[in-house]
C-alpha cells in the first residue's frame, strides 16, 4: 500500500515540477507581459496544484490535508487577483504607446 | 561539508555581498535593500553557529534562535524608520541619492518653507 | 546522504544568485522584488537548519511586511538620474569588492576553526521546560527564560513607531497617514480584502495560540493580524487611522504595559521581576501573548503605513 502511494506521490509530484519548469521558460522566453502572465498561471493552478495532491497520501490526517488544501485555495485566490491586475496594467501600458 | 557548514559559509558570503552592494550603490533604497541583505547574512551564521551545539539531543538549540527571531524584528524596525527618512529625505531634496555638494538647487529654500 | 546535501547545496547557490542580483540589478523595483524572493529562499534555509520559528518569522517579517514597506517606497522614490551623484571609478569599485571578499574569506575560516563542542544552553532550557507548561522550547525561551529580551524588544517597536510619526510636517501631526491603495481600487482586490482577512485573522490567531506547544507564536501571529489589516487598507475597504486616536495609541502600548505590568507584579506575587508563580506559568504567558500580539499587529501596521501626511490635492 505504501508503495502504491509512494509511485502516486513522485508520478504527481513530478507532474507538478513539469508545469513549473515549463512557466518559468514561459516567463522568460515570452515577448510580452500578457503571455507571460499565461505561463504563469499555469505553474500557479496546475503545477501547485499536482503538487498538493501528490502530498495529500503522504500527509497525517484529515487536518493537515485540509491545510495543504488552503494553501493551494489562498495562492489561486492571491495569483488570480494580480493576474487581473496586472494585466490591467499591462492593457493600459500598451493602449496608451 | 554537511547543511551547517553551507549555512555557515553562505552567510559569510551574503554579508560580503551585502557590504560591497551598500557600499557602492549610491541610490539611498538600493542601500536599504543591501542592507537587509546584510542582516540576513548575519543571522544565517548566527543560526548555523547555534546549531552546532544541538548536542543534547533537540533538533536544534532554542536560545540562540530566540534571539534572531527578536533580532529579525528589531532588523524590521530599523528598516522602517530608515524607509521614513529615505521617503522625508525625497521630498526634501527631490532626489534618492545622498548629494555630495552643498549647492543642489532649491534644497535649501525648500527646508525653510515647510 | 548526497541527495539532501544536493539539495542544501542549490538551494545556497540559488539563495546568493538571488542576493547578488538584488544587488547589481540597475532599477530599484526589480531589487526589491529580488529582496522579497531572497527573504522566502532564507525562509526555506532555516527550515533545514531545523529552525521552525525563525523560518515563520524571516518569512512573515523579512520577506513580507519588509517587502511591502520597501515596494511603496520604491514606487514613491523610483530609480532616480544616475548623474547626480558621483560614481565610483572602476578601481575603486574593485579595491571595494576586494576588501568584502577579505571580510568574507576572514569570516568564513572564523566559523570554520570554532572548537568542536559547542558551549549551548539547550540541555537546560530542555530541563526546565516542564516547569513552564510549554512544549515549544522556543516559545519558552522568548517568554519565560529571556522575558525581559521580548519586554525591550515590544518597546523597541513602539519607539520606532514613535520615530517613524517625527517625520511627519508639524501641520500634519494628529492626522492619519496616506492610504496605501489608489482611490479607486480595482474589484479583483476588493474581493480579495473582503475574503483573506478573515482568514489571516483565524490563522493569526490560531498561531498564537499553538506557538506554546508548535512552532508558532506571538510574532508570527501578530504579523499575520498587521498584514491582514494592511490587506483591507490597501483594498480601500478601511481608511488608516488617525496617529491621535486614543484607541489606536492604547492598542499600541497596552502589550508593553501589560507585559510590564506583569514583570513588576513578579515582586510581589513570585519574588523577583518577570517570575511567574508555581503552576500559573502557562495563564500567565498566554495572557502576555494575547497583549502582546495586538501591540505587534498595530506597530508592524503602523510602520508599514508610514508618518501622517496627506496628499498633495
Amino acid at each position: 500500500m505504501t508503495l502504491l502511494t509512494d509511485a502516486f506521490t513522485i508520478v504527481c509530484v513530478s507532474g507538478g515540477l513539469f508545469f513549473f519548469l515549463a512557466g518559468a521558460v514561459g516567463l522568460v522566453r515570452f515577448p510580452d507581459t500578457l503571455a507571460r502572465l499565461h505561463a504563469l498561471t499555469k505553474a500557479d493552478n496546475l503545477g501547485l496544484g499536482l503538487i498538493v495532491l501528490g502530498l495529500l497520501p503522504q500527509s497525517d490526517g484529515v487536518l493537515s490535508a485540509t491545510k495543504l488544501l488552503l494553501v493551494w485555495a489562498v495562492a489561486q485566490l492571491g495569483g488570480a487577483t494580480l493576474s487581473q491586475m496586472v494585466a490591467r496594467v499591462a492593457k493600459d501600458k500598451t493602449s496608451k504607446s | 561539508m554537511n547543511a551547517l557548514t553551507l549555512a555557515g559559509l553562505s552567510g559569510a558570503a551574503l554579508i560580503g555581498m551585502g557590504l560591497y552592494g551598500f557600499i557602492t550603490n549610491a541610490h539611498l533604497l538600493r542601500k536599504i535593500v543591501a542592507f537587509n541583505v546584510i542582516g540576513g547574512g548575519v543571522f544565517l551564521l548566527f543560526g548555523a553557529v547555534a546549531h552546532r551545539g544541538a548536542a543534547s539531543g533537540m533538533s536544534a538549540d532554542p536560545v540562540p534562535q530566540a534571539l534572531v527571531i527578536t533580532g529579525i524584528v528589531v532588523a524590521f524596525s530599523a528598516t522602517a524608520l530608515a524607509v521614513a527618512l529615505l521617503l522625508r529625505y525625497f521630498k526634501e531634496t527631490g532626489t534618492p541619492f545622498l548629494s555630495d555638494n552643498c549647492e543642489t538647487s532649491g534644497s535649501r529654500s525648500d527646508v525653510e518653507r515647510s | 546522504m548526497n541527495v539532501p546535501f544536493g539539495f542544501d547545496a542549490s538551494l545556497a547557490v540559488l539563495t546568493l544568485a538571488v542576493a547578488g542580483y538584488a544587488i547589481a540589478v540597475r532599477e530599484s523595483f526589480a531589487a526589491v522584488i529580488a529582496f522579497i524572493s531572497y527573504g522566502l529562499l532564507l525562509a526555506l534555509v532555516w527550515v533545514r537548519l531545523s529552525a521552525v520559528d525563525v523560518a515563520l518569522t524571516e518569512g512573515a517579517i523579512g520577506g513580507g511586511v519588509t517587502g511591502a514597506l520597501l515596494i511603496s517606497a520604491a514606487a514613491k522614490v523610483g530609480n532616480g538620474v544616475a548623474d547626480v551623484s558621483r560614481p565610483l571609478g572602476r578601481v575603486g569599485k574593485f579595491f571595494i569588492a576586494f576588501l568584502c571578499a577579505v571580510i568574507t574569506i576572514g569570516i568564513a575560516v572564523a566559523f570554520l576553526s570554532l572548537p568542536e563542542s559547542a558551549p549551548t544552553l539547550a540541555p537546560l532550557a530542555a530541563e526546565h521546560l516542564p516547569s513552564t507548561g510549554l512544549g515549544n522550547p522556543v516559545t519558552a525561551v522568548l517568554l519565560s527564560y529571556r522575558a525581559i529580551d521580548t519586554l525591550l524588544e515590544s518597546v523597541v517597536l513602539v519607539f520606532a513607531v514613535v520615530g517613524v510619526w517625527t517625520f511627519a510636517s508639524d501641520h500634519h501631526w494628529g492626522g492619519a497617514p496616506e492610504s496605501p491603495g489608489r482611490d479607486r481600487p480595482e474589484e479583483p482586490l476588493v474581493f480579495l480584502g473582503q475574503i483573506l482577512p478573515p482568514l489571516g485573522i483565524l490563522i493569526g490567531v490560531h498561531l498564537v495560540w499553538t506557538g506554546a506547544t508548535e512552532p508558532g507564536g506571538a510574532f508570527q501571529g501578530g504579523t499575520i493580524l498587521a498584514a491582514a489589516w494592511i490587506l483591507t487598507m490597501v483594498a480601500g475597504l478601511t481608511k488608516p487611522p488617525s496617529i491621535g486616536g486614543r484607541w489606536l495609541r492604547f492598542a499600541l502600548v497596552g502589550g508593553p504595559a501589560l507585559f510590564l505590568g506583569i514583570g513588576v507584579a513578579g515582586f510581589v506575587i513570585a519574588k523577583a521581576f518577570l517570575a511567574y508563580p508555581e503552576g500559573y506559568a502557562k495563564a500567565f504567558i498566554l495572557v502576555i501573548e494575547a497583549g502582546v500580539t495586538v501591540s505587534i499587529a498595530v506597530a508592524l501596521g503602523l510602520l508599514a503605513l508610514g508618518p501622517p501626511g496627506r496628499r498633495l490635492p
